[in-house]
């Protein structure tokens, strides 16, 4: 083993982009990035999450959230991507943990596992949008209905974001997380930098 | 631009959506049997109704599944969603 080279940590998707993005306390609108975040993709038929889905929510101390809903108030969340399809993230650096542990709960300490539990912590990033504004940065490329009598605090969505593909989840009042893929982050956050010209 | 009801995710933009052509098309039941011709009836030719159509969609930028919709092919009226297996909403033929 040699040494790590020089220059050879880790880099987040968008760590070139890092001064650009508003992050003024009490501005109109802000954005950061929440790099590296610990991603394990959950998939379970209907008869393993009834079996196991309250195993792995029970793991998870936050149990497994409903259809179009977010499981979770700090880390880690749980959100519903689709029937049957959970993303649970947390902490950076924890996926290790984060998956034997689901993975215990889906069966494997009992020697046959139910469902599917895939670490995918370098698919996505995570881009936390908040401020009074951030609900109209958003309409200006969301097709969702974000109004709050359809759309409000612990919902998410997979949807399209300025031709991305990204989870929306709204975590606050006024306060967003876009988990949007690695290699879309540069395009998006650009798209939300333009979009907030106006309102930063 | 449709408003699509996924019958998990609730009406979606059409984008989110990939079209999947005439829903209930089922494979041959004894494909031994059949000629060139009748592969190509199953494999080629669908449907093309002036009016009601049952057709499958997959939400691709969302839950990724597959499901059918009853679509009006004149006026692009939706009367409404089904996942695989259950039954088609009714509609005036």
């Amino acid at each position: 083993m040699t040494a790590m080279a020089e220059g050879s940590a880790p880099r987040s998707a968008v760590a070139h982009l890092a001064p650009d993005l508003p992050d003024r306390p009490g501005g109109a609108v802000r954005l950061r990035e929440v790099a590296f975040p610990a991603q394990v993709e959950l998939r379970l038929d209907d008869e393993d999450a009834t079996a196991f889905g309250p195993r792995a929510g029970q793991f998870l101390c936050c149990g497994m959230p409903a259809p179009g809903h977010a499981a979770g108030a700090g880390d880690p969340y749980v959100l519903w991507l689709g029937p049957g399809w959970y993303l649970a993230v947390d902490r950076p650096g924890s996926a290790y943990g984060l998956l034997a542990g689901l993975r215990d709960a889906l069966g494997a300490d009992c020697g046959g596992m139910c469902g599917s539990a895939v670490d995918v912590s370098a698919a996505r990033t995570v881009l936390e949008l908040s401020g009074p504004s951030a609900r109209a940065v958003l309409a200006h490329g969301c097709l969702l209905d974000l109004h709050p009598r359809t759309f409000g605090p612990g919902r998410c969505a997979q949807t399209v974001l300025a031709q991305a593909q990204v989870v929306l989840h709204q975590t606050g009042a006024a306060d967003y997380r876009l988990l949007v893929r690695t290699s879309y982050a540069d395009h998006l956050v650009r798209w939300l930098l333009d979009a907030m010209t106006e309102y930063v | 631009m449709l408003l699509i009801p996924c019958p998990w995710c609730g009406d979606r933009d059409e984008v989110e959506f990939h079209y999947g052509g005439q829903a209930h098309v089922a494979y041959p039941s004894d494909p031994d049997a059949l000629d060139d011709a009748a592969w190509a009836d199953y494999v080629f030719m669908r449907d093309n109704p002036k009016g009601w159509f049952r057709e499958r969609w997959t939400h691709t930028a969302g839950c990724r599944r597959w499901f059918n919709v009853v679509r009006h092919t004149v006026t692009y009226e939706i009367a409404g969603s089904y996942r695989p297996g259950d039954v088609p909403p009714k509609v005036a033929s």
